[in-house]
């Protein structure tokens, strides 16, 4: 079932207060990483609070759905939703890369609602990829997700996962890239160009779904899609914007990894509608 | 008949196998030769081949421990503890994950393939790592308990095992404990602290130096992390000189790790590093390899014939 449109018209309200509590604690800190937050925040907001099986009341279940997040930068965006599902307190995301807190600079499995420690790129898709085989092992039905971001892509060792979960048949494992196509030193295209993206992970076997990162209602669309594919793992490539929702950052490398000064924050925060 | 360490260890990994359902197997394209085949043909819905993808096979291992499963990865030492190392430290050891790491050619027993199938770093790598706990086992039954012990305790292990055969020393049935060491022989002049390999070369040198009067004592120290303190301390007390003995450079291994221990217990007696002096190896017959780089039974003789000159 299709989530909807009120429920979309909710999650979109959603997105953008995530996006304006993110960004406000990357300036409490000044430090973190603003850019790919933002382009990921649809992705991440819709499989948290719409469409994973996931439940604080019970966070050791078996079956619950998992998710790793490969680019793990993007780490207070996860926690903006975790909070959001009760797994963190509330006042939390002002703690952000502060000494003694849970919400570490990038994920730890030991804060609760999170999978696996993330941060070194590459190695995501593969722990996602053991978590998918072992649940079917299992015999459960929990789906795994895993999160990429385009950068990540340089890393071979992505490539090594996207062979085996096709030597495995991981059907119950779903990819997402986070497709902005701008990492730390410039945009991918002058890094480290992918080509022809869809292509190449077609080759490795993948069942490939293009869709746009920021559109909800396609994203839904493109996780059910994956969800029916049972020949093998799905990747959804999804195009998005690098710091989506600020203008005056999106697309810029230089927001990768720069902190908001008090006055970035205000226009920002102007122009997605909060209050400052 | 002393079995080769690496067929021991799968052996027993099958054995585990039949027992424990949750114990599942990884290698990366070198299961003829680390003997987890041995696992694979045995269950093959619960053995998987990752191909030559170290990174890979570690970060799958991780996933396969956060659903409940006992993961044994398996390959070469050298290429387990380099190319497995980024997956080892940031999601095994940083996560606290419950799997273990069969280093299957350790130190130069991969002897003809030459430097780069040497692992001469591993102890020292993993050493480092939190949360890393490193078994070197000695013999036969050192292995089988080392291998049973490993699927039982939960968290990150390392087992440092050998292509080589060992010759046995332990009773089958014997004890062992993680953060033990064990006294395998009686003396009063010095002590030999060894691992692995050279725990055999240590009760040579022993009976060498015992027909010229001096007294060796022997201790295989199996548990390299966490190490006996105790019995290290009570050895530099009561024999005045510790020569440590590894398979391994002569930094950070098992001779870093006695060190570490003697100077924080402020038992600084005369000590000496028997292990590769921080040089590359080569290729050549393992006997051979052993004897130029100073790691048999020769070289344990210089070391304590040194230690002791230099003893009060």
């Amino acid at each position: 079932m299709p989530l909807t449109e009120r429920r979309i018209g909710a999650l979109r309200e959603t997105c953008r207060s995530f996006r304006i509590d993110v960004l406000k604690a990357i300036y409490g800190v000044q430090s973190g990483h603003p850019g790919g937050s933002l382009s990921v925040c649809e992705i991440l907001t819709l499989l948290y609070q719409a469409l994973m099986n996931i439940d604080v009341a019970k966070p050791d279940d078996p079956d619950r759905d998992r998710l790793v997040l490969c680019k793990g930068h993007a780490a207070p965006m996860l926690y903006r939703n975790l909070i959001e599902k009760g797994f963190l307190p509330k006042d939390s995301m002002s703690t952000l890369r502060h000494i003694d807190s849970q919400l570490q600079g990038h994920p730890s499995n030991h804060t609760p609602g999170v999978e696996m420690p993330s941060g070194p790129l590459g190695i995501g898709l593969s722990a996602a990829q053991g978590m998918a085989l072992g649940l079917r092992l299992n015999g459960s039905p929990a789906r795994v997700y895993a999160v990429l971001g385009d950068g990540e892509l340089n890393e071979g060792a992505v490539w090594e996962a996207a062979m085996s979960a096709q030597k495995y048949r991981l059907a119950n494992l779903t990819a997402v890239v986070d497709y902005n196509r701008v990492q730390l030193d410039g945009t991918t295209d002058e890094i480290m160009p992918i080509g022809d993206i869809e292509g190449k992970w077609r080759a490795f076997g993948w069942n490939v779904i293009r869709v746009d990162g920021h559109d909800l209602a396609a994203l839904d669309a493109a996780f059910a899609t994956a969800k029916d594919c049972t020949e093998g793992p799905s990747v959804l490539i999804a195009d998005t914007v690098k710091s989506k929702g600020v203008s005056f950052m999106e697309g810029k490398a230089a927001w990768h990894g720069k902190p908001l000064s008090a006055d970035d924050l205000a226009k920002a925060i102007a122009e997605l509608g909060g209050e400052n | 008949m002393a079995k080769a360490i690496r067929e021991v260890y799968g052996s027993v990994l099958a054995e585990l196998g039949e027992k424990n359902k949750d114990i599942v197997v990884l290698d990366a394209d070198l299961a003829g030769s680390t003997k987890s085949g041995i696992f694979g043909k045995a269950f093959p819905d619960r053995f998987f081949n990752m191909g030559i993808a170290e990174s890979n096979m570690v970060a799958t291992a991780a996933g396969l421990a956060t659903v409940g499963k006992i993961p044994f990865v398996n390959t070469f030492t050298v290429f387990l503890t380099t190319l497995g190392l980024i997956a080892t430290r940031a999601q095994v050891c940083y996560g606290s994950l419950n799997v273990k790491l069969g280093g299957a050619y350790c130190g130069m027993s991969d002897a003809f393939d030459g430097a780069t199938h040497h692992a001469t770093e591993d102890l020292a790598v993993m050493r480092s790592l939190p949360n890393m706990k490193i078994i070197v086992p000695s013999d036969e039954t050192g292995t089988r308990w080392a291998t049973e012990f490993a699927a039982g305790h939960v968290g990150p292990l390392y087992l440092r095992l050998s292509r080589d055969v060992y010759p046995d020393l332990y009773a089958p049935g014997t004890r062992f404990a993680l953060g033990k060491g064990a006294l395998v022989r009686a003396g009063s002049d010095v002590t030999v602290i060894a691992c692995g390999l050279l725990v055999h070369k240590a009760l040579e040198a022993a009976e060498i130096m015992a027909r010229e009067g001096v007294s060796v004592r022997v201790v295989d120290m199996y548990s390299v992390k966490p190490i006996d303190r105790e019995l290290t301390l009570s050895c530099a007390r009561e024999t005045g000189a510790i020569v440590t003995a590894e398979e391994h450079n002569i930094c950070g291994g098992l001779g870093g790790a006695v060190a570490e221990v003697l100077a924080w217990g402020g038992a600084g007696v005369p000590t000496e590093f028997v292990g590769i002096q921080d040089v590359f190896t080569e290729s050549g017959a393992y006997a051979e390899l052993l004897a130029k780089y100073g790691v048999d039974a020769d070289g344990v003789v210089a070391g304590i014939e040194k230690v002791l000159r230099r003893k009060k």
